[in-house]
């Protein structure tokens, strides 16, 4: 398992991770700006507009067309957050041609079609399609109204909406329907000039291949992208919450799902991170944790009751799906669970498992195409090159001590409950 | 132990079929940290009405049985098998499907521990009164939250109204009334009659040794007795050909409407095909007619009738099949008149020829990149193999299917009487 290996191609930052396991190649292009209310809508429609036609592919079909002659690639744009950072993700995956017969290699090809996505894209009379921004508007908009339907995602950006209301974290990174609406041709242009001026991009791969293999289709078909620069988002000050909010919100639905929010003064970047792993695994990452066994096997409150550790904002996240009438108990036992790992209320077991756990998950990771290339962007991102040893390495040397320091600085600041129409809770 | 390696996509595979008849299957993979094992039962949620092991007359259990039993298997004298496998830094899960329930582990260490701590769960059940009451509580929290689940809701609303009998049309975990009467004599019922070794297949992937996992398991089943079994008799009741219900909508809380239309397969009938290739054939035909490349694909999302949730699958099983094409849409009626218009064309006129090999080769990529996962090839491996096909005959079979194959299917499957609507539309407030 090798770590990721970083040169430049021109302007272009590579990050090259060759592993012979995969029967497929993944090619992963992050452009990174900040995450901010005026750009986050424009941004995301733009990376839908971008996948949507080339100067070479200029439709939807005729891109589709040109995957489907290498053995149905997959190509998508995603666009999501990673703290306070607006983050458009280009993803690849093409089938390696050792195991295709008579095919020529596949993945020079594909790269080149991938970074034409960011250089060559369709333009009409200097600006993009109206057709294709028209379509890619719609469905955005249809997307962005859709969260609304899957009610732990919705709790959860509500949870984060009401908790960092003041904050860019507290955006959605698709933006509204109004703004998506609002966009009009020459703002986007102008997003994608600027995109191409002064975002941070970021090209990591995978695959059975070899460097050179990449390096010389990169040679010509990167040379025109700038330099990309290293951008530092400013984290927002994590607010330090006077006393806890509550919010309510009813719906006609059948379970409710109650979201907790807590601070803590550590990120990625923080030599603490492990440490904070650590924490959240004792508290609510696995089947062994704190909340799964006291919410779900002690009380048979709910099916799923969960931490997160949200590692680019210092964020943690607890959640359960529970019967509305049981709102009172269910905060009163996640609360517990969390003063518990502050007193020190935990058992070598307790620790010597999640530890265990940490590492293995580590470790399956490094099997994943995408496991190993989010662990090689959390490092450009962290500006920390954790290896897998290190990380490894970091776990172990956690002990008691550590766990507790962390969890006394863990603060509460916001409880959201998504429940039913009826005044149960 | 049989052995056989598959050239095209590099894989060996190793069997052995155990004296109490249990297979176990080991796939190598030297070169990756993690072990991915998974112990599977060929029994699901359509197994409702059974003649119990050692009994004469059938017998009619509880919707959600087998889930229920699923969920209780962890549990024995001692505590939880989640929690023996959490020692080891070992990730444990189960699941339950129409047709399966499988029990796994994904693990990168001391693989031979787990392995064992699998089998011995599974080979374990302990069940009281107390703890089929208390598992009610968490089951029905699982149930809720599907219910507000609108996909859910969608597809188990489709399967209803195609299957009027079949117990396909049942939800997975039944309703928070049908476990009610589930107790435990009834879950040792099920557990005696399916999950004999005879009725079960073990799938191992990983940085393993074939010869000393397959010696381990041996060992394991050879300090165990099961009683001898004959086959097990399963009825599935007495399924129409039409569909049971042609339209049914859902009014629940969401945004956009959705919906789905579905054809079933004629129950109880014989395939002009083999099982695999005829799966294969109606993939490959939704994907030319409805793929995110179809002239269809194209109109749809330019009107705005679909995106990206649209899809158009089709599963079959031992005892029932069906195709379910939709996704979220501003206009159900729309988009199902057009959707039913293109397969009216369809039928109309010749397939195109290289409109199927683009399909072939996007399937055979698709194939691949499926192969990077080990989780992957044993559930799906497991799959085929209780279905009398092979995961790895898969590229071969997509190669040899022919255009007369797929006008076969074309013909065959899209029938009108045998299909249905659902739709999830917006609650009036």
């Amino acid at each position: 398992m090798a770590e990721a290996e970083q040169f430049n191609v021109g302007g272009l930052r590579v990050h090259w991770q060759p592993n012979q396991k995969f029967k497929t190649t993944t090619i992963v292009l992050h452009i990174k700006a900040p995450l901010e209310a005026k750009t986050a809508a424009p941004r995301t429609l733009l990376a839908h507009v971008l996948q949507s036609g080339t100067a070479s592919f200029p439709s939807r079909r005729k891109i589709r067309h040109f995957l489907d002659d290498l053995y149905g690639a997959s190509f998508y744009a995603d666009v999501g957050k990673k703290g306070e950072n607006h983050v458009i993700s280009f993803v690849m995956e093409v089938a390696s041609e050792k195991y295709l017969r008579n095919e020529s290699p596949l993945v020079p090809k594909a790269l080149e079609f991938l970074l034409s996505v960011i250089q060559k894209p369709y333009f009409v009379e200097g600006g993009f399609s109206e057709a294709i921004v028209k379509e890619e508007k719609q469905a955005l908009s249809q997307r962005i109204r859709n969260i609304a339907d899957e009610k732990t995602r919705y709790a959860n950006i509500r949870l984060l909406e009401e908790m960092c209301a003041d904050e860019p974290f507290g955006l959605h990174p698709f933006g509204s329907v109004e703004e998506v609406e609002a966009i009009d041709p020459s703002v986007l242009y102008e997003t994608y000039e600027h995109m191409r001026a002064y975002d941070q991009f970021d090209l990591l791969v995978t695959g059975p291949g070899s460097k050179e293999e990449i390096e010389g289709v990169l040679q010509s078909a990167a040379k025109e992208l700038k330099d990309s620069e290293i951008i530092k988002a400013e984290p927002t000050e994590n607010k330090i919450p006077s006393q806890v909010n509550e919010v309510v919100e009813r719906q006609p639905i059948q379970q409710a799902k109650l979201h907790l929010g807590f601070r803590l003064p550590y990120t990625v970047d923080a030599d603490e991170y492990t440490s904070v792993l650590v924490t959240n695994g004792i508290l609510g990452a696995y089947p062994h944790s704190k909340l799964f066994v006291n919410v779900r096997e002690k009380e048979s409150l709910a099916y799923y009751a969960a931490s997160r550790f949200e590692p680019y904002k210092g964020i943690l996240f607890a959640m359960a799906g529970i019967a509305p009438e049981q709102y009172d108990k269910a905060v009163t036992i996640i609360k517990e669970q969390v003063e518990a790992l502050k007193r020190g209320d935990i058992s070598d077991e307790e620790l010597s498992t999640t530890k265990q756990m940490l590492k293995n998950q580590i470790l399956e990771q490094m099997d994943s195409a995408r496991g190993a290339i989010e662990m090689s962007y959390q490092n450009v991102l962290s500006d920390k090159k954790r290896t897998s040893e290190d990380r490894l390495r970091e776990v172990e040397a956690v002990d008691k001590e550590m766990v507790i320091s962390i969890a006394k600085t863990i603060q509460l600041d916001t409880i959201y409950l998504l429940t039913t129409e009826e005044e149960t809770a | 132990m049989e052995k056989k390696y598959y050239e095209q996509i590099d894989e060996t595979i190793y069997l052995e079929t155990l004296a109490n008849g249990l297979k176990v299957y080991v796939l190598p993979k030297p070169g990756n940290n993690k072990t991915f094992s998974v112990f599977t039962t060929d029994y699901g949620s359509i197994d409702q009405i059974f003649t119990p092991l050692h009994q004469e007359k059938p017998l009619h259990v509880p919707d959600g049985i087998a889930h229920f039993l699923e969920h209780k298997l962890f549990e024995d004298e001692e505590g939880d098998a989640f929690h023996t496998f959490s020692q080891r830094g070992a990730q444990t899960n189960a699941f339950t499907s129409f047709t399966r329930t499988a029990y796994l582990f994904s693990s990168t260490t001391q693989l031979n521990q787990n392995l064992e701590t699998l089998v011995d769960f599974v080979q374990h059940p302990y069940f009281t009164e107390e703890s089929v009451e208390k598992e009610k509580g968490i089951i029905g929290q699982e149930i809720n939250m599907y219910n507000d689940d609108a996909d859910w809701r969608l597809f188990f609303g489709l399967i209803s109204s195609l299957y009027k009998e079949h117990p396909v049309r049942i939800d997975i975990a039944g309703t928070v009334q049908s476990i009610d009467q589930i107790t435990k004599d009834l879950l040792y019922t099920c557990y005696q009659t399916f999950y004999h070794p005879s009725n079960m297949v073990l799938f191992v992937v990983g940085p393993v040794e074939p010869e000393e996992t397959i010696q381990l398991v041996k060992d394991n089943q050879d300090q165990k007795d099961f009683p001898k079994v004959d086959e097990i008799k399963r009825f599935y009741g007495n399924e129409p050909t039409e569909s049971g219900e042609r339209h049914k909508t859902i009014e629940m809380n969401v945004q956009t409407p959705k919906c789905l239309l579905g054809f079933k397969e004629p129950p109880n009938d014989h395939y002009p095909l083999d099982g695999l290739t005829y799966e294969l054939a109606v993939q490959l035909l939704l994907d030319v007619m409805f793929g995110s490349g179809s002239s269809t694909y194209e109109q749809l999302y330019k009107e705005g009738l679909i995106d990206n949730s649209f899809s158009a699958d089709f599963t079959m099983e031992r005892s029932f099949g069906f195709s379910a094409l939709g996704g979220d849409t501003k206009d159900p009626e729309r988009l199902v008149s057009q959707l039913e218009e293109t397969i009216h064309t369809y039928k109309q006129k010749p397939l195109n020829e290289e409109e199927i090999n683009i399909a072939k080769k996007r399937k055979i990529g698709t194939f691949m990149k499926q192969l990077n996962s080990p989780e992957f090839i044993a559930t799906q491996f497991t799959r085929y193999e209780m279905n009398g096909d092979s995961l790895f005959e898969v590229i071969p079979t997509i190669e040899k299917v022919t255009l007369s194959d797929l006008e076969t299917v074309l013909q065959r499957h899209f029938q009108p009487e045998r299909s249905a609507v659902t739709k999830v539309i917006p609650k009036e407030s």
